[in-house]
């Protein structure tokens, strides 16, 4: 067996929500032992996000059932539950950090410095730790205390100017978009952290700003605004460069497919692919600017041609023909998706109280060497015993006697 | 941080964001361009829209900090020079079709015997395998099939794309995710692997919470509402898609109603509201440290919105910003890129660079590091290189090249 990427490697996760545990998942897929620590008092907002789940309030397990924190940790971690506001919850988490490389949190500047862990404070109790700070606006600055979620953060990120009709308001691209593109580079900064360690023995602190990640995915519209005072046109879905450029309605509910053809010698194989229909050769269409000035009328009969006939088909009868065209995918057809479904993408796992669901997987990436763990979240609280016992070396006794003084609330 | 790897990034424009932010680290990444200059040197826009390769914005962007040198890998003589740098490197990242470096003679198996340690990344549409692997995708079809498009948009329309294309960076980042993962495996394994990065996988990823998430659970297929994409499920069980972006008086901010995490929100809502001479009491019978979604019948979440878009209509964005920063409101502002040049919270941190650009004679305006360390720097050090800027760097100084070999080498457009 090859040694996994994060064989023995000790992490601390007090993130929450979306983003922050996203990041932290990296370190579970690929064998380190990840110790989740929560308040059972004030536990992860996002466990209370309930929307598609049936439940009743007075389900004991409510905090278990949000698919929405289940989604969010797809892989095997330890769980804890701590209240840090109690001194001798503290002593606990001094010897975890004692224990751990890397801690990761999520919270706005100011709470874990309450808490009495800043990083100087975690230097001190194991000098070379990794902190890493995820939050909304970065650890500095007037919003530093200020927290944002994913939808939020997605604004500042210019997230939500992106997608639209000339003729209409812009409309949003997704709905958390910065939750999942800035945990790339959150994770990019942990990794490469943990590899200068390994080469110096030098632990550091990362301030990871989730909207200036997300920026970073938008440098062309910054440097078009800097050089020519240009912001982005909204274009519906025609482009510069290609024409048909669309998605064009076809046969069945709602169905449609994506079709881009942008050199000459795809526009020939489109029109071969479509039996060389008349319109064809149109001399509106001989080139690709006059496609794009005539983009109106060749889109309406791109479509006349699509509408009687299903996305699937048209999809692979342009593919095959060297033209780029794809069905606009929706829930189901990405759950059927056979390049996904190829890659074993969506995972059915089981969990105790919410059954078997395949919203799991793996990081959106194959290693040839280190095959990605997929696995159940971990309920609130579930290893206190074991990570107490077998981590921390805490005696039976002594473990009852946490309990009772309320330590692990 | 990164500063003792060398990267060769052989990618066009859909993978050169995973260089990019290998070299905002302090990898060493050299771009190999193709004699004449890379392909995505024609991808726009262009700095005072003069269409040239050495000034396509998208290039500079994505660019900075790394080396360039010509080279054509399709000529016998350019696969044997690619060999040898491979030899001293660690790092190779690709974005061509999946197959295209097998076919040139540079598949893994052949990387791999020359410099056992080397790590292959290959970012792609859809992998290295499987169906689809040869399909053509440029960004609309990517999107596509990745599921981002079929929720954009309003329903009376057809499914909406971006204006601004970007689909592939979320791949060529999970790309540079698995390289820096496979390069601290690669100290207690001791040799290298292959990264197979397939961006419809990152799309996937984005859009799993949205779409899997209720396929999966409820055989629920999420349609377009276009700006009402945020659902709640109301006291009758059904699903209610509430508004994400607002009309506020000068522009557009992002709010929703996420019961379980805004205590401090409401709170500060209603005094604005009271303020504003706006009837908070729909906002105000809630106790909002308990209060859940699934308590409102639609009439009673009616009320609240309508109570919230009064408030926000009465206001400019400066306005809701000043004010969500006083209250904890958590409330975003849509900003576009002047929006975000401005942005008092990014120019306070000193996150946008200015960077010279003495051959277009002037400076232009970058993004900062995408984090921070206390141990280095993070983000650009220097501006994007020139077509082959730095042949005579590599060829000749660390290569040991002599100059005869370099003229023949050029005049056979090997470089």
């Amino acid at each position: 067996m090859v040694k996994k990427p994060f064989e023995g490697l000790k992490v601390i996760d007090l993130c929450w929500s979306g983003a922050g545990a996203s990041i932290m998942n990296l370190f579970a897929h690929y064998g380190a032992t990840v110790v989740r620590v929560e308040s059972a008092k004030q536990p992860d907002p996002i466990r209370r996000v309930l929307t598609y789940t049936n439940y009743t309030k007075e389900d004991p397990h409510t905090l278990e059932l949000s698919a929405y924190y289940a989604f969010s940790h797809p892989a095997k971690k330890y769980g804890m539950t701590l209240d840090l506001k109690n001194p001798r919850a503290k002593d606990v988490f001094k010897k975890l950090v004692a224990w751990a490389d890397v801690v990761g949190e999520s919270f706005p500047t100011g709470v874990i410095e309450r808490l009495g862990f800043g990083y100087e404070v975690l230097k001190e109790i194991k000098p070379d730790i990794i902190m890493f700070r995820s939050c909304g606006y970065g650890h500095t600055g007037p919003m530093a205390r200020q927290a944002g979620f994913g939808m939020i953060l997605s604004a500042f990120s210019m997230m939500y100017s992106l997608s639209g009709w000339p003729d209409r308001d812009p409309v949003p691209v997704s709905s958390y978009y910065t939750d999942q593109l800035s945990p790339l580079c959150g994770m990019l900064a942990i990794v490469s952290a943990l590899d200068y360690r390994r080469r110096t023995g030098k632990g550091q602190c990362i301030d990871h700003s989730q909207i200036e990640s997300g920026l970073n995915y938008m440098a062309p519209l910054i440097l078009d605004y800097s050089a020519n005072k240009r912001e982005l046109t909204l274009t519906g879905n025609k482009c510069n460069y290609a024409a048909p450029h669309g998605v064009y309605r076809c046969k069945g509910d709602d169905r449609w497919v994506a079709i881009a053809v942008i050199t000459e010698e795809e526009w020939g194989n489109f029109c071969r692919a479509l039996g060389s229909p008349d319109w064809t050769k149109d001399s509106r269409f001989t080139t690709l600017k006059s496609r794009i000035k005539n983009s109106d009328d060749l889109d309406r009969l791109v479509e006349a041609w699509t509408v009687n006939l299903t996305a699937e088909y048209v999809m692979e009868l342009l593919q095959k023909a060297g033209v780029g065209a794809g069905v606009v995918a929706n829930a189901r057809d990405l759950a059927e998706d056979v390049q996904l479904n190829y890659y074993g993408f969506f995972r059915e796992v089981e969990h105790p109280y919410t059954g078997k669901a395949s919203y799991y997987h793996p990081p959106a990436f194959e290693l040839s060497e280190a095959p990605a763990e997929v696995g159940r979240p971990t309920l609130l609280g579930e290893h206190n015993e074991y990570i107490c016992r077998e981590i921390l070396g805490i005696s039976v006794t002594e473990f009852a006697l946490l309990k009772q003084e309320g330590v692990f609330e | 941080m990164l500063s003792c790897y060398k990267v060769l990034d052989l990618t066009d424009e859909k993978g050169v964001i995973c260089g990019k932010v290998l070299a905002d680290l302090g990898a060493d990444v050299v771009k190999i361009e193709r004699p004449g200059g890379d392909m995505a040197r024609s991808t726009g826009p262009f700095f005072h829209d003069i269409v040239d390769p050495e000034k396509s914005l998208y290039w500079l962007a994505f660019n900075a900090s790394k080396r360039s040198i010509t080279l054509d890998i399709e000529t016998a003589d350019g696969r044997e020079i690619f060999k040898k740098l491979v030899r001293t490197a660690d790092v190779i990242v690709e974005s061509f079709q999946p197959g295209y470096m097998d076919g040139l003679g540079l598949g893994y198996p052949i990387l791999k015997k020359i410099n056992p340690g080397i790590i292959l990344t290959s970012i792609s549409a859809f992998g290295q395998k499987g169906p689809y692997r040869d399909y053509k995708a440029p960004d609309i079809v990517l999107r596509a099939l990745g599921g981002l498009i079929y929720t954009v948009g309003d329903p009376d329309r057809p499914p909406l794309t971006t204006s601004f294309h970007h689909s592939y960076f979320i791949g060529a980042m999970h790309g540079a995710v698995g390289t820096v993962l496979a390069l601290f495996h690669r100290a207690s394994i001791g040799y290298g692997q292959q990264v197979d990065a397939p961006a419809q996988q990152g799309l996937a990823f984005v859009g799993n919470v949205e779409s899997q998430v209720p396929w999966f659970l409820q055989h629920i297929i999420p349609g377009r509402n276009g700006r009402k994409r945020f659902p709640v499920q109301l006291k009758d069980g059904r699903l209610y898609f509430q508004p994400m972006l607002w009309k506020c008086k000068d522009g557009d901010i992002a709010f929703a109603v996420a019961a379980s995490a805004m205590t401090a929100s409401a709170r500060g809502l209603i005094d604005c509201m009271k303020n504003d001479g706006i009837d908070a009491s729909p906002l105000e019978k809630w106790d909002w440290r308990e209060v859940h979604e699934g308590e409102w019948t639609r009439e009673e979440f009616d009320a609240i919105l309508d109570a919230l878009g009064k408030l926000f209509a009465r206001h400019t964005q400066d306005e809701l910003l000043k004010i969500s920063q006083e209250k904890g409101i958590q409330l975003g502002i849509c900003l576009d890129a002047e929006g975000a040049l401005q942005f008092h919270q990014l120019a306070e941190r000193g996150f946008w660079k200015e960077v010279e650009h003495p051959e277009l004679g002037t400076s232009l305006i970058y993004p900062g590091g995408f984090a921070r360390f206390t141990e280095a720097e993070c983000g650009i050090r220097h501006r994007a290189p020139h077509i082959g800027e730095h042949n005579n760097e590599i060829y000749h100084q660390e290569m040991g090249m002599s100059e005869k070999e370099l003229a023949d080498l050029k005049r056979r457009h090997v470089i």
